[in-house]
Formats: C-alpha cells, structure tokens, sequence
C-alpha cells in the first residue's frame, strides 16, 4: 500500500469514503487455508486471555487466603491490635494506615494534577505541551522504588525537622505517593478537559466570558465525569503502591492516635506489610493465609475501583459522541 | 440627570469587565505557578539522582560482584539479573500483548465478550504490583513448582506488563486506516493476509512503542519480584532458568533499608543505574513514536 503514490491512494481514499459505512466496517471475509484458521483461533485465544488470567489471579489468592476468613471470626479480624506472632490478626491498623497515606495523597495530588491537567490543556502554547507532557511521562516512568529511595533518604530527614519523632510518617508516605499519583491523575483529567467540545469555549469567549470563566463554568463542569474518574484511577494508584510506601512510612502497626499531628505518626499499610512479612512466614501458616487475605482485600477494592471508573469511560465516550451536557 | 445615570451604569459595568479581567489574570498566574511546582521537581529529582550518583559509576561499578557485605565493589550480578528478567517479562508479554491486540482490533465485535475483555485489562491495570507478587508466589512458585526462579519471576512480570502492551499495541492498529484493509480484501485477500500484510507492517513502530514502555516499568518493578525471583545476595550468578537472581530495583531497596553501614555513594550510584536503564528505554520509545508520527503519510 505504502508503495502507491499518494495521488492514487487519495483517489482511493475518497472512493472508499464514498462506500456506505456499514460495508466499510463489516467486510466480508473469506478464508483460505488451516493455517489461517489456526491462527485465528490463537489470536481469539489471545483476546479473551485477560479475562482468564483475572480469573486465575482471583481464584489463586482465594485458593492460599481463604482460610483467613474461614478460621478467623471476622470480629478478630478487625481487631487494632496486628501481632502475628502471638496469633492476633486484627487488620485494622492496616486499614486506617492505607486509608490515611492515601487519603492524604489524593489531598495533595487532586489539585496540583487538575490545576496542571488545565494547564496543559487551556493555557499552554503548543511548544510548551511538547516539552512538559514527555516529562510528566518521564515521571511515570520513574521506578517507584527509587522515590521511595529519595522519600526515604532526602525527605524523611525534612519532615523530622518539622518536629515528628522520625522522618517516616504517615505524611513522607502521602506526599511520595501524591507525586506517583500525578501523572495518572494529570493524564487522564487532561483527556477528560480534551473532550470538551471545541464549540463550548468558543460559545462561551464569544459571549465575553474570560478565559478563566470559561474554564470554571464551562469547561470543567463538562468534564466532571472524567474528572471523578481521574480521582478514582488516582485512589487505585495510590493504595496500591507497595516499595515506596514500605520504606516511608515507619512501618508501625498502630491505629494513630486521631488529633492534629495524625499525619505525623508512623504507619503501615496493607501493601506494606504483605511485603515486609511474606519473606518470613512459614508457608501454609496462618500468618501465611492471612496475608493472601488482605492480598484478597486489595483485589477487590481496585477491582470495584477500576470497574466502576471503566464504567464512567462508557458515558464519558457516549457524550462525546455529540450528547448533551 | 439621564445622561448621569447611564453614564454611572456604564462605569459599573468598566468596573465588573476590569474586575472579572483581573480575576482571569490572578487566575492564569496561579495555575501557570502551580503548573511549574508540579513539573520543576520531576527534573529536580532526576538532577538529584544524577549528581550524588554519578561519581560511583565506574567500569568497576557495572562489571564486578558487590564485596565485603555488599559494601564495596559492584552491582553487576543485580544488573544483569534485571536484564535478564525484562528479557524474560518480554518473552511472556509480547506475543500474548500483540494477539490481545489483534483480537480487540480487528475481529472483536460490538459485544458482551468484548466488553468482558476490555473490562478485564482495566481490571489487570489496576491490580497492585504486590497482588501480582502473591499470585506468582501461589501459582508459579509455589503451585507449578518452579520455585523461586528467573521463570517465575518473568512471568509474573509479564502478566502484569500485558495491559499496558495491549492498550498500547490496539491503538496502533487501530490508527490504521480502514481503507487499507477495504483495498486488500477487494484484491481477494484473506483476513490474516491483510493483516500480516497490510495492517501489522504500519502498526509496528506503535506495537515497539508500547512493548518498550511496558518493559521499562517491568524493569523498574519490586513489589512482582520479591517473592517470585529476587535474592538478598548470591555469591554466583543464575546458572539455569530455574535458579534466583538479584535484581537491581531489590538490590536497592536492600542496599538503602537493610544493609547498615552502607556507603551512601553506592546507594546513589545503584539508583542513578536504575533510573537511567528505565529513562533510556522510555526515551527510545518516545524517539520512535516522534519518529513515526512524522513519518506517517496517510
């Protein structure tokens, strides 16, 4: 194809245009040989693989953890007090841990990725875009155990001197993952303002409104679907962020004490302690099954995460495809 | 008394124009300044790295074992354990990624499955990497018995590689313009003729692309590996496929929170190592890509 010169390929392209769309999208194949058949058959087997390996993912953590929630009465499992030594699996201290350095990440990263997210999509020059998007990449990119190297030897001593006992707090951990959150949150807030019709800021500068009001009362009520979606996508993000946050966070299996400096104590996370205390278990002991137990508890709050902001995907797709606001 | 009045009105409405000016301007100021907070760091950070970092790289550094309680000497039995696990992680994901991708392209219709499908790599996206860890530790490590291996760890990594590979790899296909496929069929080709022919040939820079990225974050990954492959410290390198490595991403998290006495320059010049194999690999990918972009005449 690519050999044609272009003249010719754009008489063909505009013939083909001319086709009804209907024979454009479902051409009528035929097919040849057993060769053909078999790796068609592969490619298909190909396609549905994901929902496989899901389904064995899912069935292999409920396969090691699920003595967890068969052998321990749910009420201990929710317990504050996390000593697996002396047979005491009370989760809770886990959860508040994940629940805070995520909470607090999503403070923090929710408005530099959507005040960025703007940036980039309404106010930038194009020269600037090329350079400032391959550099949020670059940010994703950056392997998360190598934040948690600098959190750990750059920004810990910074936080202790804002008076907390030590550097790895609950705090060292958000703002580490608030960092790895951003590119998430600034992409896909940016895809979200992109979809915005063009017509809905030229509406509304050509009725006077400055820039600035047509972003705040045009251009991001518009995009809120995607918007929350950003949000969500971040939360995923963060809590399931294990290298980084292990080494930050100081690692105490406490509930924090609630009160102002609640950022300031040290924490641990789900993730954190499946990673910290596999390497020691014996396997096939109950500390062992417990935590493939919260590997279980993990899995199925990204799934609802994930699942419910694929489902936003679908209405955003639909309005972009000339709904109504 | 008339005149007054409209001309009162007039200066009211200057006032809320000027008003509603200056708010815009605050406005762009602000979330320009906050703009630049977000992306300064990202180059500080790597500037960072490099500056602490860069006087440990030497030829002794990359080539020779960590001696005397890793302390001293070099990280190139981690090194190349890393090398060879993005190897492995590319075996598993390419052709499994790239046939995911010629499904969802080309032959998945408008319906339940498809949907399955898709809902399934959002899924497989979002799943955390340690989760991925538990899943290789219960099924390859443990369930198929490969133990702790460069096997297992490949192919937990690759799994995990695939949606970023797949969603990647679709869209170069689908960039593709039908017309290319309309042509070949009318020529009396088969579904696979066109697309080993037709299609695969333009949407290869996107799929290398793709294949690139997903390898890179394969490379920087800890949480798949720990259990899977990854070793404290072994005194010789993996002999078969079946025995453990080190990898760099562990090496450095043992190095910077286990090891006391560390010399800090190693720490460093380990994470400086990792940063730039994963920033090389990003920056080919976005090379092509440019590249491609320019070069596409349709």
């Amino acid at each position: 194809m690519s050999a044609l010169p272009v003249t010719l390929r754009k008489r063909l392209r505009t013939l083909v245009r001319d086709v009804p769309f209907d024979a454009v999208r479902n051409i009528q194949w035929s097919l040849l040989d057993w060769r053909e058949i078999l790796i068609e058959s592969l490619i298909r087997l190909a396609g549905i693989s994901s929902i496989i390996i899901v389904g064995m993912i899912f069935l292999f953590l409920l396969r090691e953890g699920i003595p967890t929630f068969l052998d321990i009465p749910l009420r201990q499992l929710f317990e504050s007090r996390w000593y697996p030594n002396e047979g005491l699996y009370g989760m809770w201290p886990l959860i508040v841990g994940s629940l805070i350095v995520t909470v607090g990440a999503i403070i923090v990263a929710l408005p530099l990725g959507l005040i960025t997210a703007i940036y980039l999509g309404e106010i930038a020059p194009e020269w600037q875009r090329e350079i400032l998007k391959p550099l949020i990449e670059v940010l994703a990119g950056i392997p998360s155990i190598v934040l948690g190297f600098l959190g750990w030897i750059a920004l810990a001593p910074l936080i202790q001197k804002l008076g907390a006992p030590t550097g790895l707090t609950a705090l060292t951990g958000s703002l580490i993952l608030a960092y790895m959150a951003l590119p998430t949150i600034i992409s896909i807030s940016e895809d979200a303002l992109y979809a915005v019709p063009k017509e809905y800021r030229d509406g509304a500068l050509a009725i006077g409104a400055t820039r600035w009001q047509t972003i705040r009362h045009v251009v991001l009520p518009a995009a809120r679907s995607g918007l929350v979606m950003a949000v969500m996508l971040g939360i995923g993000r963060a809590i399931g962020e294990t290298m980084a946050v292990m080494m930050v966070t100081g690692n105490a299996a406490f509930v924090p004490t609630f009160g102002a400096d609640m950022a300031l104590q040290p924490v641990r996370t789900m993730t954190a302690t499946i990673a910290a205390e596999m390497g020691e278990v014996a396997q096939g002991s109950m500390h062992y099954h417990v935590l493939f137990g919260i590997g279980i508890m993990l899995f199925l709050i990204t799934a609802a995460i994930n699942s419910l902001a694929g489902r936003l995907v679908g209405t955003s797709g639909n309005r972009r495809r000339g709904g109504q606001l | 008394m008339n005149t007054t009045k409209s001309t009162d009105a007039r200066t009211n409405s200057h006032r809320r124009t000027l008003k509603r000016q200056q708010t815009n301007q605050i406005a762009t100021v602000v979330i320009t300044g906050v703009a630049g907070l977000v992306v300064l760091p990202i180059i500080l950070v790597i500037l960072y790295i490099f500056i602490n970092g860069i006087g440990a790289i030497s030829w002794e550094f990359l080539t020779a074992k960590p001696r005397n309680g890793m302390t001293e000497g070099g990280i190139m039995p981690a090194l190349l354990g890393t090398l060879l696990l993005t190897f492995g992680t590319g075996i598993v994901c390419i052709p499994l990624a790239i046939g995911a991708a010629i499904y969802l392209a080309e032959y998945a219709g408008d319906n339940r499955l498809t949907r399955w499908v898709r809902l399934a790599i959002v899924n497989l996206a979002g799943i955390p990497s340690i989760v991925y860890g538990l899943f290789g530790l219960g099924m390859f490590v443990l369930f198929l018995n490969f133990g702790t291996s460069i096997v297992a760890g490949s192919l937990t990594l690759g799994i995990m590689t695939l949606p970023v590979v797949i969603s990647t790899a679709e869209e170069a296909i689908l960039a593709v313009p039908q017309e290319f496929r309309v042509v070949s069929q009318s020529l009396g080709a088969t579904r696979w003729q066109t697309i080993r022919h037709q299609v695969l040939p333009h949407a290869i820079p996107g799929i290398i692309t793709g294949v690139i990225l997903g390898l890179s974050r394969a490379a920087g990954e800890t949480a798949p590996i720990l259990f899977t492959v990854a070793a404290f410290y072994l005194p010789d390198l993996p002999q078969s496929v079946f025995d453990q490595t080190m990898a760099l991403p562990y090496h450095l998290y043992v190095i910077a929170t286990q090891v006391p006495g560390m010399p800090l320059e190693i720490q460093y010049g380990t994470a400086l190592v990792l940063l730039l194999l994963v920033l090389s690999l990003t920056l080919i990918a976005t090379v092509i890509r440019t590249n491609m972009r320019r070069r596409r005449d349709w």
